[in-house]
């Protein structure tokens, strides 16, 4: 069991190593089976950027880190540095003035559908739900994918989104396979994947599996069927483990390979959880199983148990105020996440909603603001992890980027005020340095195929 | 005993309508366009506006509030709204929105279902939300029935205009529910106008469903105040071809009193929308084609319609806070190159006067001017940005509670460091 984690843990470096195009380039033993690890690697590679200096920005670095009067410097692609007025323009750099405005992390989304719920809403683009069996883990969100979901443009333009995690519905619960994408264009989903981001798997805890199964007479109908149908998979996953490794020539299954991921520490479970108690059992089922939840994603109910969350390092992926629309949602609080936060847990704001992801920055001030009726101030700079750090973490890529650090990916905002404010916007948006978008020229706007020749084509929206 | 609590009874709600009580040294914006003044005053009498502005004389009996230099506004008005209806969305046993197995469809009045004790109302009011459109939704034909206006005072009435509208889908909804074309839709319109014309002419007549008469003596009852224009008829369409269609629809109905509702390609058509006199309820938030017939959608319809000079107000639905978001968010966009946003003045009446008008109520609540219902918030910062939150609300002149089944929960859990008892011990 031991190194078998172990083992677990050096692939899980390598894969993190391993960019786009990398793959595995050990000889093939005879008579082994060569499984691609990688069968649909990405190929994303970032857009041309100049150098470029923000300066006079008021930086807020994604780490709880504010400088005022600061500059970013972005080169390669890369934030190069990030400090005060001292810091000067390389030759041939593009200077921005920031005039004070604020300058952060690109905000990333851990739960969108963007892609597999697209607009629009027409149920040939539905491709969310493989809700043919409560246990579908075999299915890979990135297949679903339409690239020409308008919504990806308007969570870049409204809400400053750079990277973001699609997933597949709540459903089933083990819905497949998560994908981490970036927020750029592309004609295919491999051009948008973020290299070498770690796959997630999306589980439901809840209303939603016992519903979809138990209307139609299948289990799971309650809530104990939810949790003997998730043990019972967990339990095939951990013979699969054994047979392969006895005999590597046992017959692939890709249900069973994700969990393997999982149990191996090389797949990042995303766990749709609403209430604190339900939230408690996963995270003995995950000891049980010996695995680790990554994200609590809707955990409305966080709030009454974020020292548990804090004691398990799980991170908590919440709503600031979606209230009562469902009966797992109707003790959602509006101080979810600052409680979970002021606990010493994680908090992510997140969205779940292709309006509400153009807004995430809006969201997190209202925490702010009940916060502080409640007595708890935290400062704006702290809470922008909620919204860049937090996420990458939960998401196995805080190492490249979701915050301003020397060497991590350019992935930059410069916002045109306060971006807590409700007044403020995107002015301009970085993608591994290169400018996809700018608010003053209309050229920098992408357009999807969707929207081409539509009534409001390259419309502000 | 019993007396004395009476007594308290008493000295509560009604008595705290029927006095004076003035507002004062506070940003004062009235919720009709103009701008906010400093050092202005609310001044209530018998739960209605006297003044608001910033030279009010304060007679001397009145109940002075100090605002402290806080913001005061009026209410907002949610333009889109299920206050009362639900409990919780999904258990459809405490949602009383949708009839689907009705016969009915025009006739329905949703005033019986309004539950003034609802924690959406107790949320949406310690939000600053004080008076709601709520509107059926069209289940089982393209008519929703009639709608109400409610206030989310913490009293047992809430409903304060009772049958005040009655809602129509004549978009993509409506094609589906009549069957499943829009030529459907509209011909199940005329139909329902002509027999409802005929119900008028001569009750005792009426066939029925007992002759090739498709709506139910009731249903058709409940359009007469439709066709003669006693009451608005709110229209819910997005495409802009669907809006010309129920433009002329007048052409046969000169009656009508429209609104409409939803509109999200309205922008194409401002000018026709204008030179029709239709006021029109939409979204601020709303920007992508989330269906065929709302191909255009730009977080600028709002802008561009009010440019065109159409009556045009907000209706978003969601969340607690999603009315006060949208109206922010359209001051935002007259920072971005393209788009076309509005003052914060406009916003704010967007959500308070607005929707009030929209609906021919503008003289009764919505604003601070004169003889409107006495809504009044204090906020502890600008009432459209979001951190901002009430610190006092007044509806009809009565000062509410800001407590809610949430600020409980919050109060039980905010401190999790064991105690001798369970949580389930504190409240």
């Amino acid at each position: 069991m031991k190194s078998g984690a172990m083992k677990g843990f050096a692939s899980a470096l390598i894969a993190a190593l391993c960019l786009s195009g990398c793959a595995m380039q050990e000889k093939p033993k005879p008579g082994a089976i060569r499984i691609n690890e990688n069968p649909y690697p990405s190929t994303y590679q970032p857009y041309g950027s100049v150098p470029t200096l923000i300066r006079n920005a008021t930086v807020l670095d994604g780490e709880g880190g504010r400088i005022d009067n600061g500059s970013v410097l972005l080169v390669n692609g890369k934030v190069e540095a990030v400090g005060g007025a001292e810091i000067a323009a390389p030759e041939g750099a593009t200077v921005i003035d920031a005039g004070g405005h604020y300058v952060t992390p690109g905000v990333i989304d851990i739960h969108s559908h963007l892609g597999d719920y697209p607009s629009p809403g027409v149920q040939s683009l539905s491709d969310g739900n493989e809700a043919t069996s409560p246990a579908r883990p075999e299915v890979w969100a990135e297949h679903s994918v339409w690239p020409q979901d308008p919504g990806f443009s308007r969570a870049m333009a409204n809400g400053g989104i750079t990277s973001l995690q699609i997933l597949p519905g709540s459903a089933n619960l083990f819905g497949g396979r998560s994908v981490v994408l970036k927020n750029v264009p592309s004609r295919t989903v491999q051009g948008m994947k973020f290299p070498g981001a770690p796959y997630g798997l999306k589980m439901a805890c809840g209303e939603n599996p016992k519903r979809v199964y138990g209307e139609r007479n299948q289990m799971p109908m309650t809530r104990m069927g939810n949790i003997a149908v998730d043990r019972q998979t967990w339990i095939k996953a951990q013979d699969y483990m054994r047979k392969i490794d006895k005999d590597p020539k046992t017959t692939r299954d890709l249900g069973l390979e994700t969990l393997a991921g999982v149990l191996k520490g090389e797949i990042l479970v995303q766990n749709h959880c609403y209430r604190a108690d339900e939230m408690a059992i996963v995270l003995d089922m995950a000891k049980e199983f010996g695995y680790k939840v990554a994200a609590f994603h809707h955990a409305v109910e966080a709030y009454k148990i974020a020292d548990l969350l804090r004691d398990a390092d799980v991170c908590a992926a919440m709503w600031a105020d979606w209230w009562g629309f469902k009966m797992e949602a109707y003790d959602a609080i509006n101080e979810n996440i600052a409680l979970v936060h002021n606990a010493g847990a994680c908090a992510i704001v997140h969205s779940d909603d292709e309006n509400g992801i153009q807004r995430l920055n809006q969201e997190a001030a209202k925490v702010l603001g009940d916060a502080r009726r409640m007595g708890l101030v935290i400062a704006p700079e702290v809470a922008w992890e909620w919204l860049s750090y937090n996420p990458a973490k939960a998401l196995g890529i805080a190492a490249r980027t979701g915050s301003l650090k020397p060497g991590k990916m350019a992935d930059v905002v410069l916002w045109n005020g306060d971006p807590f404010s409700v007044y403020t916007r995107p002015e301009r948006v970085w993608v591994d340095g290169a400018l996809l978008y700018d608010a003053a020229d209309p050229r920098r706007r992408p357009v999807s195929d969707f929207e081409l020749g539509q009534p409001g084509e390259g419309d502000v929206k | 005993m019993k007396r004395l609590l009476l007594v308290l009874a008493a000295l509560l709600p009604a008595s705290a309508a029927a006095q004076t009580v003035a507002i004062v040294n506070g940003r004062v914006a009235i919720g009709d366009g103009s701008p906010p003044v400093d050092h202005g005053t609310v001044l209530i009498r018998n739960g209605r506006i006297v003044a608001a502005g910033p030279s009010v004389a304060v007679p001397p009996d009145a109940q002075r509030i100090d605002a402290g230099g806080k913001w005061v506004t009026p209410g907002i008005v949610a333009g889109q709204s299920t206050l009362g209806l639900i409990e919780v969305e999904a258990v459809d046993r405490s949602n009383d929105v949708a009839a689907g197995g009705s016969p009915f469809s025009a006739a329905i009045d949703i005033t019986p279902a309004v539950n003034a004790a609802s924690s959406a109302i107790a949320i949406n009011r310690a939000r600053g939300t004080t008076r709601a459109i709520v509107v059926p939704a069209a289940a089982h034909y393209i008519f929703g029935g009639q709608g109400a206006l409610v206030d989310t005072g913490s009293d047992r009435e809430a409903v304060f205009a009772p049958r005040a509208f009655q809602f129509v889908e004549l978009g993509e909804t409506g094609a589906a529910q009549a069957g499943g074309t829009r030529a459907a839709s509209f011909l199940f319109f005329r139909n329902a106008m002509l027999e409802a014309r005929d119900y008028a002419r001569n009750p005792s007549a009426y066939g029925g469903r007992a002759t090739d008469d498709l709506l139910m003596r009731l249903d058709a009852a409940a359009l007469v105040p439709v066709i003669n224009g006693r009451i608005p008829l709110l229209v819910h369409v997005e495409r802009a071809s669907d809006i010309l269609q129920v433009l002329d629809l007048r052409k046969d109905f000169p009656g009508l009193k429209l609104v409409l509702f939803g509109a999200q390609e309205g922008w194409l058509v401002a000018d026709r929308i204008a030179a029709a006199h239709v006021p029109v309820l939409v979204s601020g938030l709303a920007d992508l084609p989330a269906q065929f017939e709302d191909l255009a959608a730009t977080q600028s319809n709002f802008g561009r319609l009010q440019r065109a000079g159409v009556q045009v107000a907000l209706a978003e639905g969601g969340y607690a806070s999603a009315t006060r978001q949208a109206a922010g968010n359209l001051v935002a966009l007259e920072k971005i190159p393209g788009a076309i946003g509005i003052d914060w003045n406009h916003a704010l009446a967007a959500v308070t006067s607005g929707p009030a008008e929209a609906m021919g109520l503008g003289a009764d609540f919505g604003s601070l001017r004169p003889g409107r219902r006495a809504d009044v918030v204090i906020w502890d910062g600008d009432p459209l940005e979001l951190e901002s939150g009430p610190v006092l609300i007044l509806i009809d002149g009565v000062q509410q509670s800001l407590e809610t089944r949430q600020t409980k929960l919050r109060d039980r859990y905010r401190d999790l460091t064991a105690s001798d008892l369970p949580p389930a011990y504190r409240r």
